[in-house]
Parts: structure tokens; sequence; C-alpha cells
């Protein structure tokens, strides 16, 4: 690599990463006052942790993460089969473009619709509406990953197992799906982190009682920043940091799941 | 007839199998029936339907009409698992998240066999490649002539009637391929499985098979040993498919005993072998190993001048331009007896009829 490109990536990692790093720096800092130093301290974790209502906040986050990633896991998958699978049937190109419109649409207009859907099917707001909330929005990138594998995967794979007499669902069980697997959980994953720091979409579907833990700092952060926020956004970015490295490994590796 | 062998009848036949791809006719009115064991081939240059034939085959493709036997049963509506037929990829989708021995045990399942009976088939399979040892290596350890073996292992595995082939030899390079050329008929030999290998090389194809079938814009144009279709092409066509071939116009003349005609061409008078009504236009072929070039009036012939003779270690080629601008090409298998001309000299061409074969213009 060249000097240039060198320090030409350095800036850009820089550029990017520089706020967090401070961010992650003062969540180790002694003072109360968030912008001056006052010597390294791991008091702020202490304190996060003896926090109830954000700890319930957190659990709350993680609970509608898994629910809504699990199944934006399997709609996502399974539309993406769809569309890769059966050609062109009736209303394919239709079907691609409102699969993936959740995925630039504002998240105000979506999170403003789901609301009014909420209300109108007189849908108590909760766990539940975050989850479908955010299993709505996450299915399309499901989709576009499991997709991107799916056109990479030879179909003489597929053609090969039925040569050899394993029935259509032998066929995804044993091929198709291991296959794809490392996809599926790449898809599974981005949900996973894209439900975890959605604040906008979870402010309008939430009810009381059901406060996601982007909620919760954005609302204490109204109130003046204090190195506890620090402290959990750091939790925060730690864990979808492992969640990313998770998935892009998995999609790097090939078909490795015997 | 097949009432009285013992075994029963597992010869493939196919009755006017047509397939289109919207407004392309990709396979036309094929019929084909193939003997017991044969190793056949189809023949052509992509695009001419030899694949899709193969895969319908196989039931990836499903045919408008026509039908597809396999001795007393129709396979035309079976879907691929429940075709007592295998195939060998081109690509030979080898699963990559398995190893060797459970690629090669993928088939085996649901035919009732305990474990052990399975291991000792895989076993079996491995020899017969000659890759033992190889048991728990993944695909992508292996080279590409042992991924070749594999994906032939593996399609043999259900010990199928028939066996399959796509270009079974086209990823391998030239070395490799003659090699397993070889080994590739002495497996179907040792089996007694008929093969259908589907192959644009028609080297290979005269290399391998017992009956060449050239296919040409979807449909089967010619059917019979390589030897009959390089030296009695039915057109054009399979002539220039099956090797260098001169083409000369001409109108067809009267007979002579002896099936030999004489054909009125731009270089005079010539006798060839063949059929048809005179005054018929015909094209003669001629391979260049037909032709005989000597010295200048040491022979009857057609005299023209020699511009090219490559020397190509077991045979010199040789061009010779005629009077009216043409050229024609000509090989002499080495040593020749005589002197070899020399570039520049006027040369006399020899062609004699039973090398000149009268087709349809």
């Amino acid at each position: 690599m060249s000097l240039f490109a060198r320090s030409a990536l350095t800036l850009a990692l820089a550029f990017l990463y520089a706020p967090i790093l401070v961010l992650v720096a003062y969540s180790f800092n002694d003072s109360k006052l968030v912008t001056v130093w006052g010597g390294f301290s791991t008091r702020w974790y202490g304190v996060l942790f003896r926090d109830g209502p954000l700890i319930a906040a957190a659990l709350v986050s993680l609970k509608v993460a898994v629910l809504s990633a699990s199944i934006a896991g399997v709609l996502g998958t399974l539309a993406a089969l769809a569309l890769d699978r059966h050609g062109r049937f009736w209303g394919r190109g239709a079907y691609t473009g409102l699969l993936y419109a959740p995925m630039v649409m504002p998240e105000v207009i979506t999170g403003l619709s789901l609301l009014l859907l909420f209300v109108g099917i007189g849908l108590d707001r909760g766990i539940a509406t975050l989850v479908i909330a955010h299993a709505t929005f996450a299915t399309g990138f499901v989709a576009v990953v499991v997709g991107a594998r799916l056109k990479g995967l030879d179909r003489s794979l597929e053609e090969a197992a039925a040569d050899l007499g394993a029935g259509p669902a032998r066929v995804f069980f044993g091929i198709t799906l291991p296959l794809i697997a490392p996809a599926v959980a790449a898809g599974f994953l981005l949900a996973f982190t894209l439900s975890l720091d959605d604040l906008v979409i979870a402010s309008f579907v939430s009810g009381p009682g059901a406060t996601t833990l982007p909620m919760r700092i954005y609302s204490q952060v109204r109130l003046g920043v204090n190195p506890e926020i620090n402290a959990a956004s750091t939790l925060l970015i730690a864990a979808v940091g492992v969640v990313v490295l998770g998935a892009s490994w998995l999609t790097g590796r090939k078909g490795a799941i015997a | 007839m097949h009432a009285s062998t013992l075994l029963p009848d597992q010869r493939l036949r196919l009755e006017r199998v047509t397939k289109r791809f919207s407004a392309h006719t990709a396979v036309d009115a094929v019929s084909l029936d193939l003997a017991e064991g044969e190793f056949f081939c189809l023949l052509g240059p992509s695009g001419c339907g030899k694949s899709t034939l193969l895969r319908m085959v196989a039931g990836f493709e499903t045919p408008d009409s026509g039908t597809i036997r396999l001795g007393e049963t129709d396979l035309t509506a079976l879907p691929p698992h429940r075709r007592p037929v295998n195939m060998m990829f081109q690509s030979y989708a080898l699963f990559p998240h398995m190893s060797v021995a459970a690629n090669l045990a993928y088939g085996l399942k649901g035919l009732g066999l305990s474990r052990a009976q399975v291991a000792g088939r895989v076993k079996d399979l491995l020899r017969l490649v000659r890759l033992e040892g190889f048991e728990a290596r993944r695909p992508d350890k292996l080279s590409g002539g042992q991924r070749q073996r594999v994906a032939l292992a593996r399609a043999l595995a259900r010990e199928p009637h028939l066996l399959l082939l796509d270009e079974p030899l086209g990823a391998l390079d030239r070395a490799l391929r003659e090699e397993t050329q070889g080994e590739l008929r002495a497996i179907q030999q040792r089996l007694g499985t008929s093969f259908v290998v589907v192959t644009h090389d028609a080297e290979e194809a005269m290399a391998l098979a017992d009956r060449i079938g050239v296919m040409e814009r979807g449909r089967l144009v010619q059917v019979g040993p390589a030897r009959a279709l390089y030296e009695r092409p039915a057109n054009r066509y399979v002539a220039g498919l099956l090797g260098d071939v001169n083409l000369i116009d001409g109108r067809l003349g009267r007979a002579e005993p002896g099936g030999i005609r004489s054909v009125e061409t731009a270089f005079g008078l010539l006798r060839a072998s063949g059929e048809g009504e005179a005054g018929n236009a015909v094209v003669i072929a001629i391979r260049p190993e037909r032709l005989v070039v000597r010295g200048e009036g040491a022979m009857e012939g057609l005299s023209g001048l020699l511009t090219e003779a490559t020397f190509l270690g077991d045979r010199i080629r040789y061009r010779v331009e005629m009077a009216n601008g043409t050229s024609l090409r000509a090989s002499a298998a080495l040593p020749t007896p005589g002197p070899i001309p020399t570039v520049g000299e006027t040369v006399t061409l020899g062609v004699p009829a039973e090398g000149a074969w009268i087709l349809p213009a």
C-alpha cells in the first residue's frame, strides 16, 4: 500500500471512529462532568448496573431484537427463495419493489403508518407492536442478503441432489439451507442490530412499559448527558460490534456448515 | 427380441422429443434408440440443443411433446428424483459442505442399505475412480481431475441403467483430458452401463463413443459410428464438424459402375462416390488426407501451386492454390514415400473417387 493510500485510509477511519472512541474513552471518566477528564474509573458502569429502568429497557430491546430478527429471518429467507426460484411469476416485479420499499422508506413514515394501523385495528401498543414493526422493516434486509447468496448458488447443486434421489424437502434441508445458512444467519444478525438501535419507529409504536434502550438513552440525554449514558452506549457499541463481526465472518466463509 | 434376454430391457428410447423456449425450438422432434450398454455421444456446438436434450432425459426440463422411455418405463412425466437415471454435471456440482465420502453416500440414502453396506459401496466407488484415502476431503481441497472423478463416482453410486454426462471432460486441461477419456471408456466397459455424453469436441466424441449423434439447431441430423460420420457425412455441417474438409461445389453427372459419379466442378470433371439425380447441384467433400500431393506430372490429377507446407511431426499439411484462385487443403502422413514438394512448386493433386463424397448442396 502506498503512503498516500495508507494515510487516506487512516484519515477515513479516524473520521468514522473518532467520535465513538471519544465516547468510549469518556465512559471510563471518573469525573461527573462529561467534558472534563478526571482520571480512569469504571464507576459509571457500576452506576449503570444499578440503574433499574435502564436495565429494564435493555431487556426490552434484547427481547424485541431477538423476536423481530427471528421473524424477519424466516420471512426474508422465504421471500428471497420465492423471488429467486419461481422464475417470472405474475407480479414478481411489484413484489420485489414492495419487499424492498421499507428499506428506503423514511422511518418517520414507516413509524407513523404502523402507528395508525395498530390504532386502527385496536392492537395495544407494547412489545408485540415493536416486534411486528421491526420485523416489517428488517425482512427486506434479510431478503437482500439471502437473495445475494442464492444468486451465487450453483443451481446444479440442487439438481444433483434431486438426481441422486432426494425429494424436494431433502434437497432444501440437506443442500439449499446449509449452503445459504451463513447468509440467513448474517441476515438475522443484521435484523437484530437494526432492531437494537432503532429509535424512530420504536418511538411511534411502543407503549407504556415497553421502553427500548435507545428510547431510554434518548430521553435521559434530553435532561443532560452524564457519563452513565456513555457507559451504556459503550456496551451497546460492543454488542453491535460483536454481532456485526459475527455476521461478516458468517458471510465470508463458504458453506462450512456440515 | 428383448423378451428372450434375461435382464430387463433398459434401453433409452426417445420418440419425437420436442422442447421450445418461447419462440425458440431448442430440441426439434428428436428420436433415438440406444443399444444396451452403449456409449453414445451427442455432438454439436453450444446452443444446438444437446444439453437441453440431456436435461430432459434427466428430468430437469419437461418436453413439450414426445416421449422418453427407459425400457418399458415412461420417464416423460417423472420428476428427476424418481428416474433410474443419473447425471454427471458439467460443473461437477459436488456438495461443498460435505466430504468426498458424504458426497458419494448421498445418493445411497433411501435405497434400504445398511450403514455397513453404504460404507462398502463408498469404498468400492473410491477404488473405481482411484481415490482411496480421500474419503474425508472436502471438494475444495481436491484438484480438478480428482473432483471430476468424485463427480463420476457419485453419479454411478446408485448403479443407474443410464448415465448422462454433460461435458464430462470440459473443465480439464488437454493432457489430463486424453488420459481421462481412456479411463471413462474403461469404466463404462467394466460396468456395462449405457453412457450418454454431451460434448462439443468432435475428437473427444470420436475417442469415446460407440455411436455419435450430431445435433444441429435442435435436430439430430446424423447418427452413426465415428468412422461412418467422418467418411460419409450426411451434409456439409456434419462434414465440417468432425474434422477439416474441402468442399467443392458442382453439378452431378452420369453414373459409372461401382457407385462412382462424375461431377462437373470449377476444377473440371471430378469423380466422386455417392448418389443423386443427374443435374442436381451437389457438394463434394474431401478430407485433406484423402488428397494426394505429388510433383508436377507424377500422376494424373489437378494442377495447382503449393503455397504452404506445414510440418506437424507425424504429418505435413499442404495448401494448394488452384487455377481459379481457391485453395485446397491436403495432408500427408510422415514419413511419406517419395520426395516432399517444396513451397512455390507446381504440384499435381490426386483426387481418389472413393475419398470424395457427394453431399446435397
